[in-house]
């Protein structure tokens, strides 16, 4: 990390969005984490996604657990509100505030540790519910915090710094998120900023669960030869079965491509996202023929890396408890009190 | 042996079996009863089990209005052979015996002191049905009938209930009257009636209302506000999310769209619960959660995190007997530490202790306000004992001017209006400070909360004088919570007293009974009745204005007697433990005894006549 400020001056260049936010709007803190590290490439990529979608800054909450990850929300989008709660455990608080404001946008942001050891639990049953969100799990296949131990998405035989090799199975994450009924389902690596700006729009657009997984090594702890999370690894194996355009209203869509390696999807609140196949084969809408392709280039030592499954009929949580339009937090007693002649009412059922 | 003879004075217990449809026949019973004017209270025993095993079902019938818990039984409605030979024993001397006779029972298993009523409830069943769940759910109905023949209850009374149970479903209605008239009939031909013990029409239950204190709490959270609830199925707090389900389906609904005002999430486990309800805390929104004890000691380390980061969250806790999966379908009072200091490092929280359902209804809106108004996390401590009972109280009521106090929230305007903002600063030097919510202003009043040490504008600190300046300034908040909790309830015995004795909760009613019984006997004593943690400085000067103070609590440990040595710095010589805790609920009769006991003890009854305790 450095310990020097950012200068507040801005470049009278920098370019402002439909909002009048320049992407210093979108900036926190200066981060904490090592230099190099993958997680600040995602900060960058949340920053730059934000900005490119007009997004207010101060209309976007983001919760987070514990961890290196979950430190980062701090690092961007100082305007918006923020909660980094326990590990683990970030789901369910981010499900209550969801509950509370359904007005706001949700970004979640974990671990590997946090989302896949402790807190499997309630990743899987955030998933089952359908929360309106955008999920963002940090993976490095280790505890950075905590200075090298093995989380459960590091591959088995993969080795650690120390040159132990792991022997337990790993969690594919990716293949859990589609498993519990993610609407929304990506894999990128944070080296890769040119797909993964473009996934992140595409999952603040997702009505419903949006997890997007990024492969970010840790540059202290996992990014040795041996280890399956290093930058070398992931581009030297990292299979990218599309890169992705999103589209809000009427943008004009000007790059070219071949006929029949685009794909279409439309997505519930009329987004919509623009595939460019990169494998012919495959087919982000189909969750089974995904969770086919998925496992078997796994079974290759193959990172699959794209939008692997959008649900364009999708719901959320909300929609499912039919709960009112106007935010929770924000009716009145007049909307929630039944009053005292309806209590007399009660009471008279009473005796 | 001379037959008990008592009007509107008297015990029932039925033994039966559970899932056989008694629960519904003796709520019946025990509501005609009520219906004539005399207070009852009855209580379920029922095992952690939902066929097959054997439940109980104890009505007391008191004229005079005592609701505790009596001890003994004067008539048993053996229904359940598995448990006879104990249940028999239970049985007063003098004391009188209803059961199915279709099958003889040889002699060596009934008493010879009590009257025996035998009635062929099988064979009048398998005659008049034919399905076999009609003869089962029939014979509970039938047996209705017949003790209101024995015990003198007014037939209109138990018609009338069952016209407006079946109302709408007419269907049901004529074989239900006709199930009771049977017995009824049965029981005029063949049994000798009415008892030494009846009931008489009274007026002694007025405009009182007859409720469990889960559906209450639930009811008090609907009042209150509360929109978002996460929960987990537990015993013996299930009933209360499922209560605020049903009553959010009549009044949550928004008459146009249809669309729902609350949202109801049964979680995977209660850390999830618990975890939810502080993210809508954060987020602005009344929450709650209900549960018990061993749901608590799951949520401890959000517990921790709220009290911490100052998020404001209502946990109901609906006590069970402990430790761990304990006695998971009897009551005690048994949870006072583990929530006082819930969570690791220095912590305290809030507690509130409602005596009865009408209590659970104003506590659990009341909660929801000092959540909000101190930020902080909120426990309702009820218990088994009045959250699944149906208890007699009185009405809920709720002030039509009331508004929810939502503490200190700062509103965009304040912001605009340039008011200064720091998430974690006292400015008004009660320890509370301004809050705002996620969303509302472009530019100020944005925060990043956490569970890790913050300076007063949240920036992550671990300094030194940081870290104080938080955690003294909890601690006045805490100082500030005293004065807006509920108070104690002092009562002052008709003559000066030496000693004095504290209770709380569920206690009450057989506190009540204890104490006139006591001052029958001579014994005077002055009562606190505790109604919230942090002690308000009334129990202070309580116990310092008498010689010794008993402390009377349904624990082994003496819970509430510890938090009073620990926070109040009390001699414990002078505080002493008067502990139930085999599951059932307190009595007015172990109260007198303990009590008496330990006066004499101190030779207090060997003051002159004249003088007093």
């Amino acid at each position: 990390m450095t310990y020097l400020a950012k200068p507040k001056l801005r470049h009278p260049a920098l370019s402002a969005n439909a909002r009048g936010f320049t992407r210093r709007d979108y900036e926190g803190r200066i981060s904490t984490l090592c230099a190099g590290c993958g997680h600040d490439s995602i900060s960058a990529a949340i920053i730059q996604a934000c900005w490119e979608l007009d997004i207010e800054p101060h209309r976007v909450a983001k919760l987070s657990g514990i961890g290196c990850s979950s430190k980062t929300p701090d690092y961007f989008l100082g305007n918006s509100h923020g909660f980094n709660t326990v590990h683990g455990r970030m789901p369910s608080v981010l499900t209550g505030a969801n509950l509370a404001n359904r007005d706001l946008l949700y970004l979640g942001v974990s671990g590997d540790g946090d989302s896949a050891s402790i807190g499997l639990g309630q990743f899987a049953h955030l998933m089952r519910r359908g929360v309106n969100m955008v999920y963002i799990l940090e993976n490095n296949g280790v505890y950075g915090l905590t200075k090298g131990q093995f989380s459960a998405t590091a591959d088995k035989g993969s080795a650690s710094k120390k040159g132990v090799a792991n022997t337990d199975s790993p969690i594919d994450t990716v293949s859990l998120a589609l498993l519990m009924g993610a609407t929304f389902v990506a894999r990128s690596f944070s080296g890769d900023k040119g797909q993964l700006v473009p996934i992140i729009k595409a999952a603040i657009g997702h009505v419903g669960a949006a997890f997007i997984d990024v492969v970010s090594p840790c540059v202290a702890f996992n990014n040795h030869a041996g280890s399956t999370k290093s930058y070398d690894y992931i581009r030297a194996h990292n299979e990218a079965v599309n890169q992705l355009d999103f589209i809000q209203g009427r943008e004009e869509i000007t790059a070219d491509y071949a006929e029949g390696t685009t794909i279409d999807v439309t997505q519930h609140d009329g987004t919509l996202i623009r595939l460019h196949k990169a494998s012919t084969d495959y087919d982000p809408t189909n969750k089974v023929a995904a969770m086919n392709y998925i496992q078997s280039h796994q079974a290759l030592g193959e990172v699959v890396t794209g939008l692997l499954y959008v649900d364009n009929q999708s719901s959320d949580l909300h929609r499912n408890l039919n709960t009112v339009d106007i935010p929770l937090n924000a009716l009145s007693e007049q909307a929630l009190c039944p009053g005292t002649a309806i209590l007399e009412k009660i009471n008279a059922s009473l005796r | 042996m001379k037959p008990i003879t008592a009007i509107n004075d008297f015990v029932i217990k039925f033994a039966n079996v559970n899932g056989s449809g008694s629960a519904s026949a003796n709520e019946l019973f025990a509501k005609s009863i009520l219906r004539m004017g005399v207070p009852v209270s009855p209580r379920n025993i029922f095992p952690s089990n939902i066929q097959g095993l054997p439940t109980w079902y104890e009505v007391r019938v008191c004229e005079a209005g005592w609701l505790g818990r009596r001890g003994g039984v004067d008539l048993l409605v053996a229904m359940n052979p598995q448990t006879w030979d104990n249940d028999l024993k239970e049985l007063e001397p003098g004391g009188y015996l209803f059961y199915d006779n279709s099958k003889p029972i040889p002699a060596t298993k009934l008493r010879d002191d009590i009257t025996i009523l035998g009635m062929p409830l099988t064979e009048l069943c398998n005659a008049a049905y034919d399905d076999p769940r009609q003869r089962q759910l029939f014979k509970n109905i039938i047996y209705v009938g017949a003790l209101s023949i024995l015990l003198n209850v007014e037939e209109t009374a138990i018609e009338q209930l069952i016209a407006e149970q079946y109302k709408g479903k007419e269907k049901l209605l004529a074989p239900n009257l006709n199930a009771l008239r049977m017995g009824r009939e049965y029981a005029s031909e063949h049994l000798p009636h009415p008892l030494g013990i009846q009931v008489q029409r009274a007026d002694n239950v007025g405009k009182k209302i007859f409720v469990e204190g889960n559906s209450a709490a639930a009811l008090g959270c609907v009042y209150g506000g509360a929109t978002v609830c996460a929960w987990y199925p537990i015993t013996p707090s299930s009933s209360l999310a499922e209560a605020f389900q049903r009553y959010c389906e009549k009044y949550r609904v928004d008459p146009e769209t249809k669309q729902n005002r609350c949202a109801i999430v049964q979680a995977e486990d209660e850390i999830a619960a618990v975890g939810v309800v502080v993210g809508a805390g954060w987020n602005g929104a009344r929450a709650f959660t209900a549960t018990s004890g061993p749901g608590v000691s799951l949520m401890t380390e959000f517990l921790g995190l709220a009290y911490f980061a100052e998020i404001p969250i209502t946990i109901i806790n609906v006590q069970r007997g402990g430790p761990s999966t304990g006695m998971p379908t009897r009551t005690q009072q048994a949870d006072l530490l583990a929530c006082a200091y819930a969570s690791h490092g220095d912590t305290k929280h809030i507690m509130l202790f409602p005596e009865d359902p009408h209590e659970c209804f104003e506590h659990g809106a009341a909660a929801l306000d000092l959540a909000d108004r101190l930020q902080t996390p909120v426990f309702v401590m009820t218990d088994l004992d009045i959250g699944m009972n149906q208890r007699l109280c009185t009405p809920f009521t709720w002030d039509p001017t009331r508004t929810y106090d939502r503490g200190k929230v700062m509103t965009r305007e304040m912001l605009d209006a340039g008011k200064d903002f720091g998430r974690y600063l006292d400015v008004d030097g009660d320890g509370i400070p301004f809050r705002t919510y996620p969303g509302t202003h472009p530019s100020k009043g944005g925060y990043f909360t956490r569970g890790t040490t913050k300076n007063a504008r949240a920036t992550y600190s671990e300094a030194g004088p940081d870290y104080l300046y938080n955690m003294q300034r909890l601690l006045q908040k805490f100082e500030s919570a005293k004065k807006l909790v509920p108070q104690p309830i002092l009562h002052k015995a008709a003559q000066p007293a030496r000693c004095g004795i504290i209770f709380y909760g569920s206690t009450s009613p057989a506190m009540a009974e204890a104490i006139g019984e006591l001052e029958q006997v001579g014994l005077h004593v002055d009562t606190l009745r505790i109604r919230a943690f942090p002690f308000s400085d009334v129990v202070a000067d309580f116990i310092a204005e008498h010689e010794e103070v008993f402390v009377v609590e349904q624990n082994r440990d003496g819970q509430l007697r510890t938090l009073l040595i620990n926070e109040l710095s009390v001699d414990p010589a002078r505080v002493l433990p008067i502990l139930h805790y085999d599951g059932t609920p307190i009595t007015a009769r172990f109260i007198v005894g303990e009590i008496a006991e330990m006066m004499r003890a101190m030779r207090l009854d060997a003051l002159k006549p004249g003088k007093v305790a």
